[in-house]
Protein backbone atom coordinates (compact mmCIF):
# COMPACT_ATOMS: atom_id res chain seq x y z
CA UNK A 1 0.00 0.00 0.00
CA UNK A 2 2.22 2.88 -1.41
CA UNK A 3 0.15 5.74 -0.72
CA UNK A 4 2.08 8.92 -1.18
CA UNK A 5 2.22 12.44 -0.63
CA UNK A 6 3.33 12.94 -4.54
CA UNK A 7 -1.11 11.89 -5.32
CA UNK A 8 -2.15 13.81 -2.62
CA UNK A 9 -0.15 16.91 -4.15
CA UNK A 10 -0.63 16.52 -7.56
CA UNK A 11 -4.58 15.57 -7.24
CA UNK A 12 -5.07 18.59 -5.39
CA UNK A 13 -3.03 20.71 -8.05
CA UNK A 14 -5.30 19.13 -10.69
CA UNK A 15 -8.44 19.41 -9.18
CA UNK A 16 -8.03 23.11 -8.52
CA UNK A 17 -7.20 23.95 -12.15
CA UNK A 18 -9.97 22.19 -13.21
CA UNK A 19 -12.46 23.98 -11.32
CA UNK A 20 -10.26 27.37 -12.28
CA UNK A 21 -9.98 26.47 -16.13
CA UNK A 22 -13.83 26.65 -16.44
CA UNK A 23 -14.61 29.93 -13.72
CA UNK A 24 -11.48 31.79 -14.12
CA UNK A 25 -9.80 31.33 -17.32
CA UNK A 26 -12.55 30.09 -20.16
CA UNK A 27 -14.51 32.95 -18.17
CA UNK A 28 -18.17 33.46 -20.12
CA UNK A 29 -17.31 31.98 -23.53
CA UNK A 30 -18.85 29.04 -24.31
CA UNK A 31 -17.69 25.32 -24.52
CA UNK A 32 -19.26 23.58 -28.07
CA UNK A 33 -22.14 21.54 -27.06
CA UNK A 34 -20.53 17.98 -27.50
CA UNK A 35 -18.08 18.74 -25.70
CA UNK A 36 -19.80 19.49 -23.21
CA UNK A 37 -21.71 16.86 -22.96
CA UNK A 38 -19.15 14.05 -23.02
CA UNK A 39 -17.41 15.79 -20.08
CA UNK A 40 -20.54 15.46 -18.37
CA UNK A 41 -20.53 12.14 -18.68
CA UNK A 42 -17.15 11.10 -16.73
CA UNK A 43 -18.71 10.25 -13.77
CA UNK A 44 -21.05 8.41 -15.32
CA UNK A 45 -18.24 5.64 -16.95
CA UNK A 46 -15.18 6.46 -14.11
CA UNK A 47 -18.31 5.07 -11.20
CA UNK A 48 -19.38 2.28 -13.49
CA UNK A 49 -15.65 1.11 -14.38
CA UNK A 50 -14.77 1.33 -10.54
CA UNK A 51 -18.56 -0.51 -9.60
CA UNK A 52 -17.49 -3.76 -11.66
CA UNK A 53 -13.26 -3.23 -12.12
CA UNK A 54 -13.59 -3.28 -8.24
CA UNK A 55 -16.05 -6.30 -7.97
CA UNK A 56 -15.34 -8.75 -10.92
CA UNK A 57 -11.29 -8.41 -11.07
CA UNK A 58 -8.48 -9.05 -8.85
CA UNK A 59 -4.94 -7.61 -9.96
CA UNK A 60 -5.16 -8.73 -13.65
CA UNK A 61 -7.61 -11.72 -13.54
CA UNK A 62 -11.31 -11.82 -13.89
CA UNK A 63 -13.00 -13.46 -10.64
CA UNK A 64 -16.31 -13.76 -9.25
CA UNK A 65 -16.20 -13.99 -5.19
CA UNK A 66 -17.91 -12.38 -2.21
CA UNK A 67 -17.65 -9.47 -3.61
CA UNK A 68 -20.05 -9.95 -6.34
CA UNK A 69 -22.88 -10.70 -3.28
CA UNK A 70 -21.78 -7.43 -1.43
CA UNK A 71 -22.23 -5.45 -4.78
CA UNK A 72 -25.82 -6.90 -5.40
CA UNK A 73 -26.59 -5.97 -1.96
CA UNK A 74 -25.14 -2.74 -1.87
CA UNK A 75 -27.43 -2.17 -5.56
CA UNK A 76 -30.77 -3.66 -3.82
CA UNK A 77 -30.08 -0.85 -1.24
CA UNK A 78 -29.58 2.27 -3.10
CA UNK A 79 -32.52 1.14 -5.20
CA UNK A 80 -34.59 1.28 -2.20
CA UNK A 81 -32.99 4.18 -1.63
CA UNK A 82 -31.62 3.75 1.76
CA UNK A 83 -28.77 6.57 3.16
CA UNK A 84 -24.95 6.27 1.91
CA UNK A 85 -23.70 5.18 5.20
CA UNK A 86 -26.29 2.27 5.25
CA UNK A 87 -25.87 1.17 1.96
CA UNK A 88 -22.18 1.25 2.57
CA UNK A 89 -21.98 -0.52 5.81
CA UNK A 90 -24.70 -3.06 4.06
CA UNK A 91 -22.36 -4.26 1.64
CA UNK A 92 -19.41 -4.08 3.71
CA UNK A 93 -21.09 -6.26 6.81
CA UNK A 94 -22.39 -8.59 4.00
CA UNK A 95 -19.01 -9.28 2.57
CA UNK A 96 -17.29 -9.18 5.75
CA UNK A 97 -19.87 -12.17 7.00
CA UNK A 98 -19.04 -14.11 3.66
CA UNK A 99 -15.46 -13.71 3.84
CA UNK A 100 -15.36 -14.83 7.25
CA UNK A 101 -17.02 -18.75 6.92
CA UNK B 1 -25.48 43.62 10.65
CA UNK B 2 -28.41 42.25 11.50
CA UNK B 3 -28.78 38.48 11.65
CA UNK B 4 -32.92 37.84 11.33
CA UNK B 5 -32.96 35.50 8.34
CA UNK B 6 -35.01 36.65 5.73
CA UNK B 7 -38.24 34.58 4.72
CA UNK B 8 -37.21 33.80 1.32
CA UNK B 9 -33.19 33.00 2.66
CA UNK B 10 -34.66 30.65 5.26
CA UNK B 11 -35.39 27.99 2.73
CA UNK B 12 -32.46 28.22 0.84
CA UNK B 13 -30.26 28.19 3.90
CA UNK B 14 -31.97 25.21 5.58
CA UNK B 15 -31.64 23.08 2.49
CA UNK B 16 -27.64 23.85 2.35
CA UNK B 17 -27.35 22.90 5.70
CA UNK B 18 -29.31 19.45 5.03
CA UNK B 19 -27.22 18.51 1.92
CA UNK B 20 -23.86 19.51 3.97
CA UNK B 21 -25.15 17.06 6.61
CA UNK B 22 -25.83 14.25 4.52
CA UNK B 23 -22.22 15.05 2.40
CA UNK B 24 -20.29 14.74 6.06
CA UNK B 25 -21.48 11.16 6.39
CA UNK B 26 -20.24 10.52 3.42
CA UNK B 27 -17.13 12.01 4.18
CA UNK B 28 -16.91 10.02 7.49
CA UNK B 29 -17.21 6.46 4.87
CA UNK B 30 -14.41 8.55 2.70
CA UNK B 31 -12.00 9.04 5.91
CA UNK B 32 -12.46 5.31 7.11
CA UNK B 33 -11.77 3.82 3.78
CA UNK B 34 -8.98 6.51 2.33
CA UNK B 35 -7.42 4.92 5.85
CA UNK B 36 -8.02 1.59 4.70
CA UNK B 37 -6.49 2.15 1.44
CA UNK B 38 -3.34 2.56 3.01
CA UNK B 39 -3.20 6.55 3.52
CA UNK B 40 -2.14 8.32 6.77
CA UNK B 41 -4.89 10.34 8.68
CA UNK B 42 -2.91 13.75 7.12
CA UNK B 43 -3.10 12.40 3.74
CA UNK B 44 -6.36 11.70 4.17
CA UNK B 45 -7.16 15.40 5.53
CA UNK B 46 -5.22 16.87 3.07
CA UNK B 47 -6.81 15.53 0.34
CA UNK B 48 -10.45 16.63 1.47
CA UNK B 49 -9.04 20.03 2.20
CA UNK B 50 -7.28 20.96 -0.86
CA UNK B 51 -8.70 18.98 -3.66
CA UNK B 52 -12.28 18.33 -1.97
CA UNK B 53 -13.63 16.74 -4.87
CA UNK B 54 -15.60 13.42 -3.41
CA UNK B 55 -15.44 10.83 -6.15
CA UNK B 56 -11.82 12.29 -7.52
CA UNK B 57 -10.55 11.31 -3.97
CA UNK B 58 -12.24 8.17 -3.50
CA UNK B 59 -11.05 6.44 -7.11
CA UNK B 60 -7.78 8.20 -5.95
CA UNK B 61 -7.58 6.05 -3.06
CA UNK B 62 -9.17 2.74 -4.16
CA UNK B 63 -7.37 2.58 -7.70
CA UNK B 64 -3.69 2.71 -5.08
CA UNK B 65 -5.48 0.48 -2.46
CA UNK B 66 -5.86 -2.66 -5.28
CA UNK B 67 -2.09 -2.26 -6.16
CA UNK B 68 -2.32 0.16 -8.56
CA UNK B 69 0.12 3.03 -9.62
CA UNK B 70 0.24 6.42 -8.55
CA UNK B 71 0.09 7.69 -12.01
CA UNK B 72 -3.01 5.57 -12.67
CA UNK B 73 -4.85 7.02 -9.54
CA UNK B 74 -4.04 10.01 -10.65
CA UNK B 75 -5.33 9.74 -13.99
CA UNK B 76 -8.60 8.92 -12.88
CA UNK B 77 -9.18 11.31 -9.72
CA UNK B 78 -8.07 14.21 -12.21
CA UNK B 79 -10.57 12.64 -15.12
CA UNK B 80 -13.46 12.57 -12.68
CA UNK B 81 -12.23 16.25 -11.63
CA UNK B 82 -12.71 17.58 -15.05
CA UNK B 83 -16.12 18.00 -14.85
CA UNK B 84 -15.88 20.47 -12.15
CA UNK B 85 -14.54 22.76 -15.04
CA UNK B 86 -17.97 22.24 -17.01
CA UNK B 87 -19.82 23.61 -13.72
CA UNK B 88 -17.39 26.55 -13.67
CA UNK B 89 -18.76 27.47 -17.33
CA UNK B 90 -22.15 27.00 -15.64
CA UNK B 91 -21.94 29.38 -12.71
CA UNK B 92 -19.52 31.83 -14.29
CA UNK B 93 -21.49 33.99 -15.39
CA UNK B 94 -23.09 34.82 -11.86
CA UNK B 95 -19.85 36.01 -10.19
CA UNK B 96 -18.20 39.19 -11.05
CA UNK B 97 -15.38 40.13 -12.31
CA UNK B 98 -13.47 40.28 -9.13
CA UNK B 99 -10.45 37.67 -9.72
CA UNK B 100 -9.37 37.52 -6.41
CA UNK B 101 -12.90 36.60 -5.53
CA UNK B 102 -13.24 34.16 -8.13
CA UNK B 103 -9.86 32.19 -7.53
CA UNK B 104 -11.76 32.05 -4.07
CA UNK B 105 -14.74 30.75 -4.99
CA UNK B 106 -13.35 28.00 -7.78
CA UNK B 107 -12.33 25.74 -4.81
CA UNK B 108 -16.08 25.27 -4.13
CA UNK B 109 -16.98 24.50 -7.34
CA UNK B 110 -18.75 21.12 -7.25
CA UNK B 111 -21.41 18.92 -8.13
CA UNK B 112 -23.67 20.57 -4.70
CA UNK B 113 -22.61 24.12 -5.10
CA UNK B 114 -23.64 24.04 -8.75
CA UNK B 115 -26.75 22.79 -7.98
CA UNK B 116 -27.66 24.73 -5.29
CA UNK B 117 -27.01 27.62 -7.35
CA UNK B 118 -28.62 27.12 -10.18
CA UNK B 119 -31.42 26.45 -8.48
CA UNK B 120 -32.38 30.07 -7.37
CA UNK B 121 -33.78 32.37 -9.49
CA UNK B 122 -32.34 35.57 -8.74
CA UNK B 123 -28.75 36.48 -8.29
CA UNK B 124 -28.96 37.52 -4.76
CA UNK B 125 -30.29 33.83 -3.83
CA UNK B 126 -27.89 32.46 -5.83
CA UNK B 127 -25.20 34.20 -4.25
CA UNK B 128 -26.13 32.72 -1.02
CA UNK B 129 -27.04 29.65 -2.16
CA UNK B 130 -23.79 29.33 -2.82
CA UNK B 131 -21.21 30.69 -0.23
CA UNK B 132 -23.68 28.90 2.44
CA UNK B 133 -23.78 25.45 0.64
CA UNK B 134 -19.39 26.35 -0.03
CA UNK B 135 -19.08 26.88 3.41
CA UNK B 136 -21.33 24.41 5.21
CA UNK B 137 -20.42 21.35 2.85
CA UNK B 138 -16.92 22.59 2.93
CA UNK B 139 -16.73 22.90 6.97
CA UNK B 140 -18.70 19.19 6.97
CA UNK B 141 -16.51 17.32 4.82
CA UNK B 142 -13.41 17.86 6.55
CA UNK B 143 -14.80 17.56 9.92
CA UNK B 144 -16.31 13.92 8.54
CA UNK B 145 -12.68 13.41 6.57
CA UNK B 146 -10.69 13.62 10.36
CA UNK B 147 -13.07 11.31 11.56
CA UNK B 148 -13.31 9.06 9.52
CA UNK B 149 -9.50 8.66 9.40
CA UNK B 150 -8.27 8.38 12.55
CA UNK B 151 -11.44 5.72 13.42
CA UNK B 152 -10.69 4.05 10.16
CA UNK B 153 -6.80 3.37 11.79
CA UNK B 154 -8.27 0.65 14.16
CA UNK B 155 -10.07 -1.08 10.86
CA UNK B 156 -8.51 -3.97 9.00
CA UNK B 157 -9.49 -3.21 5.35
CA UNK B 158 -9.73 -6.76 3.78
CA UNK B 159 -11.69 -8.62 6.72
CA UNK B 160 -14.60 -5.70 6.88
CA UNK B 161 -15.23 -5.63 3.32
CA UNK B 162 -13.91 -2.25 2.91
CA UNK B 163 -13.23 -2.49 -0.67
CA UNK B 164 -17.04 -3.14 -1.32
CA UNK B 165 -17.89 -0.76 0.89
CA UNK B 166 -15.92 1.88 -1.54
CA UNK B 167 -18.11 0.24 -4.19
CA UNK B 168 -21.10 0.53 -2.71
CA UNK B 169 -20.69 4.38 -1.94
CA UNK B 170 -19.73 4.37 -5.96
CA UNK B 171 -23.17 2.80 -6.54
CA UNK B 172 -24.83 5.78 -5.02
CA UNK B 173 -22.71 8.34 -6.37
CA UNK B 174 -23.67 6.78 -9.69
CA UNK B 175 -27.68 6.82 -9.72
CA UNK B 176 -27.96 10.49 -10.27
CA UNK B 177 -26.01 9.73 -13.84
CA UNK B 178 -28.48 6.81 -14.63
CA UNK B 179 -31.23 9.13 -15.27
CA UNK B 180 -30.29 10.01 -18.75
CA UNK B 181 -30.18 7.28 -21.76
CA UNK B 182 -26.29 8.98 -22.34
CA UNK B 183 -25.62 7.99 -18.75
CA UNK B 184 -26.97 4.68 -18.97
CA UNK B 185 -25.09 4.20 -22.00
CA UNK B 186 -21.61 5.25 -20.50
CA UNK B 187 -21.81 3.44 -17.37
CA UNK B 188 -22.60 0.21 -18.74
CA UNK B 189 -19.59 0.27 -21.55
CA UNK B 190 -17.04 1.86 -18.94
CA UNK B 191 -17.74 -0.70 -16.17
CA UNK B 192 -17.90 -3.35 -19.19
CA UNK B 193 -14.45 -1.59 -21.10
CA UNK B 194 -12.79 -1.95 -17.11
CA UNK B 195 -13.88 -5.65 -17.09
CA UNK B 196 -13.20 -6.92 -20.25
CA UNK B 197 -8.92 -4.84 -20.36
CA UNK B 198 -8.44 -5.88 -17.17
CA UNK B 199 -6.24 -9.24 -18.07
CA UNK B 200 -4.19 -6.90 -20.62
CA UNK B 201 -3.66 -3.87 -19.04
CA UNK B 202 -1.80 -2.74 -15.61
CA UNK B 203 -3.77 -2.53 -12.65
CA UNK B 204 -5.43 1.11 -12.66
CA UNK B 205 -5.58 1.48 -16.22
CA UNK B 206 -8.31 -0.21 -17.50
CA UNK B 207 -10.83 2.12 -15.23
CA UNK B 208 -8.30 5.20 -16.95
CA UNK B 209 -9.46 3.37 -20.40
CA UNK B 210 -12.45 3.11 -19.79
CA UNK B 211 -13.23 6.85 -19.47
CA UNK B 212 -13.53 6.19 -24.03
CA UNK B 213 -17.14 5.67 -22.91
CA UNK B 214 -17.44 9.46 -22.38
CA UNK B 215 -17.69 9.63 -26.44
CA UNK B 216 -20.75 8.42 -26.00
CA UNK B 217 -22.14 11.99 -25.78
CA UNK B 218 -21.31 12.60 -29.81
CA UNK B 219 -25.00 10.90 -29.92
CA UNK B 220 -26.81 13.42 -31.45
CA UNK B 221 -30.21 14.38 -29.05
CA UNK B 222 -31.78 16.05 -31.73
CA UNK B 223 -33.77 13.03 -32.30
CA UNK B 224 -36.90 14.45 -30.28
CA UNK B 225 -37.18 17.25 -32.88
CA UNK B 226 -36.07 15.16 -35.76
CA UNK B 227 -39.22 12.89 -35.23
Amino acid sequence: MNMSWTLVIWLSIGAYAFKMLGFVVVGSRKLPNVLAQCLMLIPAALLGAMVFNGTFTDAQSIAVDERAIGLIVAIIAAWRKLPLIVVVVLAAATTALLRAM
Amino acid sequence: MKFRIEPDVRPVVTSALALSGAVGVFALAFGVLAVGAGASVWQTCALSFFAFTGASQMSAMSIVSTGGTVSAALGSGLLLAARNGVYGLALSPYFGESLGKRLLAAHFVIDETTAMMTAQTNPRLQKIAFWTTAIALFSLWNLGTLIGAVLGGSIDPHTYGLDVGFTAAYITMLVPHLRTSNGRIAAACGATLSVVLAPFLPVGLPILASGLAIFVGVRPQRAKTAA
